[in-house]
Protein backbone atom coordinates (compact mmCIF):
# COMPACT_ATOMS: atom_id res chain seq x y z
CA UNK A 1 0.00 0.00 0.00
CA UNK A 2 2.47 2.35 1.30
CA UNK A 3 4.38 1.96 -2.31
CA UNK A 4 1.64 3.39 -3.72
CA UNK A 5 0.31 6.28 -1.81
CA UNK A 6 4.15 7.62 -0.68
CA UNK A 7 4.79 8.32 -4.52
CA UNK A 8 1.53 9.35 -5.33
CA UNK A 9 1.57 12.03 -2.24
CA UNK A 10 5.18 13.35 -3.62
CA UNK A 11 4.18 13.85 -6.91
CA UNK A 12 1.09 15.37 -5.22
CA UNK A 13 2.73 17.30 -3.33
CA UNK A 14 5.51 18.80 -6.31
CA UNK A 15 2.26 19.52 -8.00
CA UNK A 16 0.93 21.23 -5.32
CA UNK A 17 3.78 23.47 -4.50
CA UNK A 18 4.40 24.15 -8.52
CA UNK A 19 0.58 24.92 -8.71
CA UNK A 20 1.20 27.33 -5.45
CA UNK A 21 4.19 28.85 -7.34
CA UNK A 22 2.65 29.90 -10.49
CA UNK A 23 -0.69 30.97 -8.60
CA UNK A 24 1.28 33.51 -6.37
CA UNK A 25 3.18 34.33 -9.48
CA UNK A 26 0.62 34.99 -11.68
CA UNK A 27 -0.93 37.43 -8.84
CA UNK A 28 2.92 38.94 -8.37
CA UNK A 29 3.63 39.57 -11.73
CA UNK A 30 -0.40 40.83 -12.98
CA UNK A 31 0.15 42.92 -16.04
CA UNK A 32 -2.70 45.19 -16.46
CA UNK A 33 -4.28 45.40 -19.62
CA UNK A 34 -5.13 48.45 -20.49
CA UNK A 35 -9.04 48.51 -21.58
CA UNK A 36 -7.74 50.77 -24.04
CA UNK A 37 -6.08 49.02 -25.96
CA UNK A 38 -8.98 46.24 -26.27
CA UNK A 39 -11.24 48.87 -27.23
CA UNK A 40 -8.47 50.27 -29.99
CA UNK A 41 -7.49 46.81 -31.17
CA UNK A 42 -11.46 46.52 -32.19
CA UNK A 43 -11.50 49.88 -33.82
CA UNK A 44 -9.00 48.89 -36.22
CA UNK A 45 -9.20 47.39 -39.41
CA UNK A 46 -7.52 44.02 -38.76
CA UNK A 47 -5.89 43.37 -42.36
CA UNK A 48 -2.83 42.80 -40.20
CA UNK A 49 -0.82 44.29 -42.89
CA UNK A 50 1.81 46.28 -41.44
CA UNK A 51 0.87 49.34 -42.85
CA UNK A 52 1.87 51.06 -39.42
CA UNK A 53 4.59 50.11 -39.12
CA UNK A 54 3.86 47.36 -36.53
CA UNK A 55 3.69 43.71 -36.74
CA UNK A 56 -0.26 43.70 -36.72
CA UNK A 57 -3.27 45.57 -35.76
CA UNK A 58 -2.89 44.25 -32.31
CA UNK A 59 0.47 44.99 -31.88
CA UNK A 60 -0.06 48.48 -33.28
CA UNK A 61 -2.79 48.91 -30.07
CA UNK A 62 -0.73 47.25 -27.75
CA UNK A 63 2.20 50.47 -28.67
CA UNK A 64 -0.46 52.57 -26.97
CA UNK A 65 0.04 51.46 -23.42
CA UNK A 66 3.54 51.51 -23.95
CA UNK A 67 4.00 55.09 -25.30
CA UNK A 68 1.05 56.89 -25.06
CA UNK A 69 2.13 59.52 -27.37
CA UNK A 70 1.80 57.41 -30.83
CA UNK A 71 0.24 59.05 -33.24
CA UNK A 72 -2.95 57.76 -33.85
CA UNK A 73 -3.37 58.12 -37.45
CA UNK A 74 -0.49 55.25 -38.33
CA UNK A 75 -3.15 53.05 -39.88
CA UNK A 76 -3.05 53.28 -43.77
CA UNK A 77 -6.33 51.02 -44.18
CA UNK A 78 -8.89 52.70 -41.32
CA UNK A 79 -7.81 56.21 -42.80
CA UNK A 80 -8.98 59.41 -41.07
CA UNK A 81 -11.83 57.33 -39.38
CA UNK A 82 -10.24 55.42 -37.68
CA UNK A 83 -7.69 57.67 -36.81
CA UNK A 84 -10.72 59.42 -35.21
CA UNK A 85 -12.01 56.67 -33.26
CA UNK A 86 -8.88 55.88 -31.78
CA UNK A 87 -8.06 59.38 -30.77
CA UNK A 88 -11.33 59.41 -29.00
CA UNK A 89 -10.80 56.12 -27.37
CA UNK A 90 -7.43 57.85 -26.19
CA UNK A 91 -8.78 61.34 -25.69
CA UNK A 92 -6.12 62.85 -27.69
CA UNK A 93 -6.39 65.09 -31.12
CA UNK A 94 -6.42 62.96 -34.37
CA UNK A 95 -3.33 64.29 -36.43
CA UNK A 96 -4.11 64.53 -39.93
CA UNK A 97 -4.28 61.36 -42.08
CA UNK A 98 -1.96 61.80 -44.81
CA UNK A 99 -2.99 58.93 -47.00
CA UNK A 100 0.15 57.13 -48.82
CA UNK A 101 0.23 55.00 -51.88
CA UNK A 102 3.28 53.07 -52.92
CA UNK A 103 5.00 53.97 -56.58
CA UNK A 104 7.21 52.11 -58.74
CA UNK A 105 9.92 54.11 -58.96
CA UNK A 106 10.88 53.32 -62.30
CA UNK A 107 9.99 53.62 -66.04
CA UNK A 108 12.43 51.14 -67.73
CA UNK A 109 9.58 49.03 -69.78
CA UNK A 110 10.52 46.96 -72.64
CA UNK A 111 10.65 49.84 -75.10
CA UNK A 112 13.15 52.27 -72.99
CA UNK A 113 15.24 49.41 -71.25
CA UNK A 114 17.98 47.50 -72.91
CA UNK A 115 17.06 44.25 -72.20
CA UNK A 116 20.66 41.84 -71.76
CA UNK A 117 19.29 38.49 -71.02
CA UNK A 118 16.09 36.26 -71.53
CA UNK A 119 14.30 35.73 -68.77
CA UNK A 120 12.03 32.46 -69.46
CA UNK A 121 13.67 30.39 -66.74
CA UNK A 122 13.17 33.40 -63.94
CA UNK A 123 10.83 32.99 -61.94
CA UNK A 124 10.64 35.83 -59.46
CA UNK A 125 12.22 38.70 -58.72
CA UNK A 126 14.55 37.61 -56.05
CA UNK A 127 15.77 34.88 -58.56
CA UNK A 128 16.65 37.55 -61.21
CA UNK A 129 18.41 39.41 -58.62
CA UNK A 130 20.38 36.52 -57.56
CA UNK A 131 20.97 35.04 -61.63
CA UNK A 132 23.15 38.40 -62.71
CA UNK A 133 21.03 40.91 -61.64
CA UNK A 134 17.93 40.31 -63.62
CA UNK A 135 17.13 40.18 -67.60
CA UNK A 136 17.42 44.17 -67.47
CA UNK A 137 20.89 46.09 -68.53
CA UNK A 138 20.09 48.44 -66.17
CA UNK A 139 20.92 46.90 -62.69
CA UNK A 140 18.53 49.43 -60.32
CA UNK A 141 15.20 49.06 -62.21
CA UNK A 142 12.22 47.07 -61.75
CA UNK A 143 13.13 43.43 -62.43
CA UNK A 144 9.48 42.87 -63.92
CA UNK A 145 8.75 39.38 -62.45
CA UNK A 146 5.83 40.34 -59.88
CA UNK A 147 6.97 39.68 -56.72
CA UNK A 148 5.58 42.50 -55.36
CA UNK A 149 1.68 42.27 -57.25
CA UNK A 150 1.99 38.55 -55.03
CA UNK A 151 2.75 40.42 -52.29
CA UNK A 152 -0.05 42.18 -53.03
CA UNK A 153 -3.57 41.39 -50.85
CA UNK A 154 -5.47 44.27 -53.10
CA UNK A 155 -4.62 43.59 -56.66
CA UNK A 156 -3.29 47.12 -56.54
CA UNK A 157 -0.57 45.88 -58.71
CA UNK A 158 -0.17 45.13 -62.54
CA UNK A 159 3.25 44.73 -65.21
CA UNK A 160 3.30 47.44 -67.71
CA UNK A 161 5.20 45.91 -70.72
CA UNK A 162 8.24 44.80 -67.89
CA UNK A 163 7.55 47.08 -65.31
CA UNK A 164 5.34 47.04 -62.09
CA UNK A 165 2.72 50.06 -61.42
CA UNK A 166 0.72 50.48 -59.00
CA UNK A 167 -3.04 51.34 -59.37
CA UNK A 168 -3.13 54.36 -57.14
CA UNK A 169 -6.93 53.75 -56.74
CA UNK A 170 -6.64 50.45 -55.38
CA UNK A 171 -3.83 50.92 -53.25
CA UNK A 172 -4.24 50.99 -49.98
CA UNK A 173 -0.79 52.09 -48.58
CA UNK A 174 0.39 48.99 -46.75
CA UNK A 175 3.70 48.75 -47.78
CA UNK A 176 3.74 45.22 -48.55
CA UNK A 177 4.98 45.63 -51.57
CA UNK A 178 7.63 48.09 -50.66
CA UNK A 179 9.23 45.05 -48.13
CA UNK A 180 9.30 42.88 -50.89
CA UNK A 181 10.85 44.30 -53.54
CA UNK A 182 14.27 43.20 -53.80
CA UNK A 183 15.63 46.56 -55.40
CA UNK A 184 13.77 48.57 -53.37
CA UNK A 185 12.11 51.06 -56.00
CA UNK A 186 8.86 50.82 -54.10
CA UNK A 187 8.23 53.99 -52.62
CA UNK A 188 5.43 55.00 -50.38
CA UNK A 189 4.54 58.40 -50.66
CA UNK A 190 2.12 60.64 -49.72
CA UNK A 191 -1.01 60.22 -51.90
CA UNK A 192 -1.52 63.88 -52.77
CA UNK A 193 2.18 64.08 -54.06
CA UNK A 194 1.85 63.97 -58.24
CA UNK A 195 5.87 64.42 -59.05
CA UNK A 196 7.93 61.76 -58.65
CA UNK A 197 11.51 61.20 -59.75
CA UNK A 198 10.74 57.60 -61.24
CA UNK A 199 13.92 56.39 -61.42
CA UNK A 200 16.61 55.00 -59.05
CA UNK A 201 20.15 54.94 -60.76
CA UNK A 202 22.81 55.84 -58.90
CA UNK A 203 25.57 55.27 -61.65
CA UNK A 204 27.01 58.06 -63.49
CA UNK A 205 24.72 59.11 -66.29
CA UNK A 206 26.08 58.22 -69.28
CA UNK A 207 25.97 55.05 -67.65
CA UNK A 208 22.47 55.31 -67.13
CA UNK A 209 22.25 56.32 -70.57
CA UNK A 210 24.02 52.98 -72.26
CA UNK A 211 21.39 51.10 -70.44
CA UNK A 212 17.51 52.82 -70.32
CA UNK A 213 16.53 56.34 -72.00
CA UNK A 214 14.26 57.02 -69.27
CA UNK A 215 16.59 57.19 -66.52
CA UNK A 216 17.88 60.15 -64.60
CA UNK A 217 21.33 61.13 -65.17
CA UNK A 218 21.90 63.16 -62.55
CA UNK A 219 22.28 66.30 -65.17
CA UNK A 220 20.38 68.77 -62.45
CA UNK A 221 18.35 70.71 -64.36
CA UNK A 222 15.02 69.68 -62.35
CA UNK A 223 17.23 71.12 -59.17
CA UNK A 224 17.79 74.29 -60.98
CA UNK A 225 14.51 74.60 -62.42
CA UNK A 226 12.82 73.67 -58.70
CA UNK A 227 11.87 76.99 -56.62
CA UNK A 228 11.00 75.83 -53.57
CA UNK A 229 14.14 73.66 -53.15
CA UNK A 230 12.11 70.33 -53.15
CA UNK A 231 14.32 68.27 -55.45
CA UNK A 232 18.35 67.95 -54.91
CA UNK A 233 20.22 65.60 -57.46
CA UNK A 234 22.97 63.09 -54.77
CA UNK A 235 25.15 60.40 -56.07
CA UNK A 236 24.04 61.21 -59.55
CA UNK A 237 19.51 60.97 -58.84
CA UNK A 238 17.14 63.46 -58.13
CA UNK A 239 15.43 62.93 -55.23
CA UNK A 240 11.95 65.50 -53.96
CA UNK A 241 11.14 66.66 -50.39
CA UNK A 242 7.89 65.65 -50.51
CA UNK A 243 7.44 68.13 -47.91
CA UNK A 244 8.78 70.71 -49.35
CA UNK A 245 7.39 69.93 -53.11
CA UNK A 246 4.11 71.54 -54.20
CA UNK A 247 3.25 69.25 -57.39
CA UNK A 248 3.83 72.14 -59.74
CA UNK A 249 5.75 70.28 -62.04
CA UNK A 250 8.17 72.37 -63.48
CA UNK A 251 10.95 70.09 -63.02
CA UNK A 252 8.80 67.27 -65.41
CA UNK A 253 8.99 69.95 -67.54
CA UNK A 254 12.95 70.47 -67.55
CA UNK A 255 13.93 66.85 -67.41
CA UNK A 256 15.62 66.02 -70.86
CA UNK A 257 15.01 62.11 -70.38
CA UNK A 258 11.42 61.80 -68.95
CA UNK A 259 12.32 60.01 -65.63
CA UNK A 260 10.68 62.50 -63.29
CA UNK A 261 7.10 61.87 -63.76
CA UNK A 262 3.86 63.84 -63.25
CA UNK A 263 0.70 62.62 -62.77
CA UNK A 264 -1.14 65.79 -63.29
CA UNK A 265 -1.24 65.95 -66.09
CA UNK A 266 -4.01 64.50 -67.72
CA UNK A 267 -2.22 61.41 -69.60
CA UNK A 268 -1.24 60.10 -66.20
CA UNK A 269 -2.35 56.60 -67.65
CA UNK A 270 -0.14 56.66 -70.72
CA UNK A 271 3.07 58.20 -68.53
CA UNK A 272 1.81 55.11 -66.03
CA UNK A 273 3.10 52.52 -68.77
CA UNK A 274 5.74 54.21 -69.20
CA UNK A 275 7.22 53.96 -66.16
CA UNK A 276 9.35 51.36 -66.50
CA UNK A 277 12.46 49.76 -64.71
CA UNK A 278 15.17 50.41 -65.38
CA UNK A 279 16.22 53.77 -63.31
CA UNK A 280 19.58 55.52 -65.03
CA UNK A 281 21.09 57.35 -63.14
CA UNK A 282 22.22 61.06 -63.41
CA UNK A 283 25.45 62.45 -63.20
CA UNK B 1 37.55 22.07 -17.63
CA UNK B 2 39.17 19.77 -20.13
CA UNK B 3 36.18 17.72 -19.07
CA UNK B 4 32.89 20.44 -19.57
CA UNK B 5 34.74 21.64 -22.80
CA UNK B 6 34.48 17.88 -24.16
CA UNK B 7 30.67 17.31 -22.74
CA UNK B 8 29.91 20.65 -24.59
CA UNK B 9 32.00 20.16 -28.02
CA UNK B 10 30.19 16.28 -28.05
CA UNK B 11 26.72 17.86 -27.62
CA UNK B 12 27.01 20.24 -29.79
CA UNK B 13 28.75 18.41 -32.78
CA UNK B 14 28.88 14.82 -32.12
CA UNK B 15 25.56 14.26 -30.30
CA UNK B 16 23.56 17.23 -31.52
CA UNK B 17 20.35 16.94 -30.02
CA UNK B 18 18.57 17.22 -33.46
CA UNK B 19 20.76 16.08 -35.85
CA UNK B 20 22.10 13.01 -34.08
CA UNK B 21 19.53 12.04 -31.19
CA UNK B 22 16.25 13.03 -33.20
CA UNK B 23 14.73 14.94 -30.70
CA UNK B 24 13.15 17.58 -30.87
CA UNK B 25 12.18 18.08 -34.51
CA UNK B 26 9.11 19.03 -33.89
CA UNK B 27 10.26 23.09 -33.57
CA UNK B 28 13.39 21.99 -36.31
CA UNK B 29 10.66 21.48 -38.56
CA UNK B 30 7.70 23.89 -37.79
CA UNK B 31 9.62 26.86 -36.71
CA UNK B 32 12.51 26.33 -39.58
CA UNK B 33 11.23 28.61 -42.45
CA UNK B 34 12.55 31.68 -41.44
CA UNK B 35 16.47 32.71 -40.04
CA UNK B 36 15.03 34.99 -37.70
CA UNK B 37 11.98 32.81 -36.34
CA UNK B 38 14.82 30.17 -35.86
CA UNK B 39 17.26 31.58 -33.84
CA UNK B 40 14.77 32.94 -31.63
CA UNK B 41 13.42 29.58 -31.16
CA UNK B 42 16.76 28.48 -30.61
CA UNK B 43 18.00 30.97 -28.16
CA UNK B 44 14.40 30.28 -26.26
CA UNK B 45 15.01 26.55 -25.86
CA UNK B 46 18.25 27.10 -24.98
CA UNK B 47 17.25 29.45 -22.32
CA UNK B 48 14.91 26.95 -21.05
CA UNK B 49 17.17 23.88 -21.16
CA UNK B 50 19.80 25.31 -18.54
CA UNK B 51 16.67 26.54 -16.38
CA UNK B 52 15.36 23.08 -16.63
CA UNK B 53 18.31 21.42 -15.78
CA UNK B 54 19.24 23.85 -12.56
CA UNK B 55 15.56 23.07 -11.06
CA UNK B 56 15.14 18.89 -12.10
CA UNK B 57 19.22 17.84 -11.50
CA UNK B 58 18.23 18.39 -7.38
CA UNK B 59 14.67 17.56 -7.83
CA UNK B 60 16.07 14.22 -9.01
CA UNK B 61 18.75 13.67 -6.38
CA UNK B 62 16.87 15.03 -2.94
CA UNK B 63 13.94 14.12 -3.69
CA UNK B 64 13.17 11.47 -5.93
CA UNK B 65 16.38 9.24 -5.33
CA UNK B 66 15.73 9.86 -1.59
CA UNK B 67 12.32 8.50 -1.61
CA UNK B 68 13.29 5.59 -4.14
CA UNK B 69 11.03 6.16 -6.46
CA UNK B 70 13.58 7.09 -9.21
CA UNK B 71 10.94 5.76 -12.11
CA UNK B 72 8.27 8.86 -11.82
CA UNK B 73 11.23 10.58 -13.12
CA UNK B 74 9.59 10.98 -16.38
CA UNK B 75 6.10 12.26 -15.32
CA UNK B 76 7.76 14.50 -12.52
CA UNK B 77 10.12 16.57 -14.29
CA UNK B 78 7.30 17.48 -17.60
CA UNK B 79 5.46 18.37 -14.36
CA UNK B 80 8.34 20.32 -13.43
CA UNK B 81 9.56 22.09 -16.53
CA UNK B 82 6.07 22.92 -17.90
CA UNK B 83 5.79 25.13 -14.44
CA UNK B 84 8.91 26.30 -14.95
CA UNK B 85 8.38 27.46 -18.60
CA UNK B 86 4.89 29.40 -17.13
CA UNK B 87 6.62 30.68 -14.75
CA UNK B 88 9.60 32.31 -17.32
CA UNK B 89 7.27 33.55 -19.21
CA UNK B 90 5.39 35.68 -16.65
CA UNK B 91 8.05 36.93 -14.85
CA UNK B 92 9.88 37.98 -18.74
CA UNK B 93 5.97 39.61 -19.29
CA UNK B 94 6.49 41.70 -16.13
CA UNK B 95 10.43 42.19 -15.55
CA UNK B 96 12.13 42.07 -19.32
CA UNK B 97 9.11 43.31 -21.85
CA UNK B 98 11.98 43.77 -24.71
CA UNK B 99 12.91 39.93 -23.80
CA UNK B 100 9.46 38.65 -23.40
CA UNK B 101 8.47 40.09 -27.33
CA UNK B 102 11.68 38.67 -29.08
CA UNK B 103 11.12 34.80 -27.23
CA UNK B 104 7.18 35.12 -25.50
CA UNK B 105 6.04 33.41 -28.85
CA UNK B 106 8.36 30.67 -28.90
CA UNK B 107 8.18 29.94 -24.76
CA UNK B 108 4.48 28.25 -24.75
CA UNK B 109 6.19 25.62 -27.99
CA UNK B 110 8.84 24.83 -26.02
CA UNK B 111 6.78 23.58 -22.63
CA UNK B 112 6.15 20.07 -24.04
CA UNK B 113 9.86 19.86 -26.02
CA UNK B 114 10.74 16.59 -25.86
CA UNK B 115 14.80 18.24 -26.49
CA UNK B 116 14.33 19.90 -22.88
CA UNK B 117 12.73 16.88 -21.13
CA UNK B 118 15.61 14.66 -23.26
CA UNK B 119 18.27 16.97 -21.88
CA UNK B 120 17.43 16.67 -18.29
CA UNK B 121 16.66 13.23 -18.30
CA UNK B 122 20.43 12.11 -20.13
CA UNK B 123 22.23 14.63 -17.70
CA UNK B 124 21.04 12.29 -14.94
CA UNK B 125 21.73 9.33 -16.86
CA UNK B 126 25.22 9.96 -17.82
CA UNK B 127 25.85 10.60 -14.21
CA UNK B 128 26.89 14.73 -14.72
CA UNK B 129 27.52 16.72 -11.73
CA UNK B 130 25.36 19.78 -11.14
CA UNK B 131 27.98 22.21 -12.80
CA UNK B 132 28.17 19.23 -15.71
CA UNK B 133 24.78 18.97 -16.15
CA UNK B 134 24.18 22.69 -16.58
CA UNK B 135 27.24 22.97 -19.29
CA UNK B 136 26.19 20.13 -21.40
CA UNK B 137 22.92 21.70 -21.32
CA UNK B 138 23.53 25.13 -22.87
CA UNK B 139 25.45 22.61 -25.06
CA UNK B 140 22.66 21.35 -26.22
CA UNK B 141 21.05 24.01 -26.25
CA UNK B 142 23.50 25.63 -28.75
CA UNK B 143 23.51 22.93 -30.79
CA UNK B 144 20.04 22.95 -31.03
CA UNK B 145 20.08 26.70 -32.30
CA UNK B 146 23.01 25.42 -34.84
CA UNK B 147 20.69 23.10 -36.19
CA UNK B 148 17.61 25.76 -36.66
CA UNK B 149 20.02 28.00 -38.01
CA UNK B 150 21.98 26.01 -40.55
CA UNK B 151 18.43 24.49 -41.77
CA UNK B 152 16.42 27.51 -41.43
CA UNK B 153 19.00 29.10 -43.88
CA UNK B 154 19.05 26.21 -46.32
CA UNK B 155 15.21 26.10 -46.52
CA UNK B 156 15.16 29.79 -47.26
CA UNK B 157 17.27 29.39 -50.48
CA UNK B 158 15.22 26.39 -51.40
CA UNK B 159 11.74 28.61 -50.77
CA UNK B 160 13.03 30.94 -53.34
CA UNK B 161 14.36 27.95 -55.76
CA UNK B 162 11.96 27.06 -58.70
CA UNK B 163 13.93 24.41 -59.82
CA UNK B 164 12.59 21.71 -57.25
CA UNK B 165 10.66 18.96 -59.38
CA UNK B 166 7.04 19.37 -58.10
CA UNK B 167 6.41 16.36 -56.48
CA UNK B 168 9.42 17.36 -54.30
CA UNK B 169 8.15 20.57 -53.52
CA UNK B 170 7.84 21.35 -49.72
CA UNK B 171 7.63 19.08 -46.85
CA UNK B 172 9.43 16.17 -49.12
CA UNK B 173 12.35 18.60 -49.91
CA UNK B 174 12.85 20.06 -46.43
CA UNK B 175 13.02 16.49 -45.03
CA UNK B 176 15.54 15.14 -47.65
CA UNK B 177 17.69 18.38 -46.75
CA UNK B 178 16.83 17.38 -42.89
CA UNK B 179 18.28 14.34 -43.32
CA UNK B 180 21.48 15.46 -45.21
CA UNK B 181 22.14 17.91 -42.98
CA UNK B 182 22.20 15.28 -40.19
CA UNK B 183 24.44 12.83 -42.43
CA UNK B 184 26.69 15.68 -42.78
CA UNK B 185 26.79 16.12 -38.74
CA UNK B 186 27.57 12.46 -38.67
CA UNK B 187 30.97 13.58 -39.87
CA UNK B 188 31.79 15.22 -36.66
CA UNK B 189 31.63 11.68 -35.09
CA UNK B 190 34.88 10.55 -33.38
CA UNK B 191 36.36 14.32 -33.64
CA UNK B 192 35.33 15.47 -30.26
CA UNK B 193 36.66 12.27 -29.43
CA UNK B 194 40.20 12.53 -31.40
CA UNK B 195 40.59 16.02 -29.40
CA UNK B 196 39.70 15.20 -26.08
CA UNK B 197 41.24 11.73 -25.26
Amino acid sequence: MTSVVLPAIIVAVIGLIMGIILTIASKLMYVPVDEKVAAISEALPGANCGGCGFAGCDDYANAFSENPDLSPSLCPVGGADVAAKIAGILGVEAGDVDPQVAMVMCTGNVSVTKQILEADRLHTCKDAKMFYGGQWACTFGCLGLGDCADACNYNAIFNAGGVAQVDKEACIGCGACSKVCPQHIIDMIPKKKLVHVACKSAVKGAITRRACSTGCIGCMKCQKACKFDAIKVENNLASIDYDACKNCGLCAKECPTGAILNQRVKKAPVQKPAAAEAAPAQA
Amino acid sequence: MTGILAIMMGVILTNNYVLSQFLGICPFLGVSKKVDSAVGMGVAVTFVMVLATAVTWPIQYLVLDRFGIGYLQTIVFILVIASLVQLVEMTLKKYMPPLYKSLGVFLPLITTNCAVLGVCINNINDGYNYVESLFCSAGAGIGFLLAMLLFAGLREKLEDSKGIPECFQGIPITLITASILSLSFMAFSGVVDGIFN
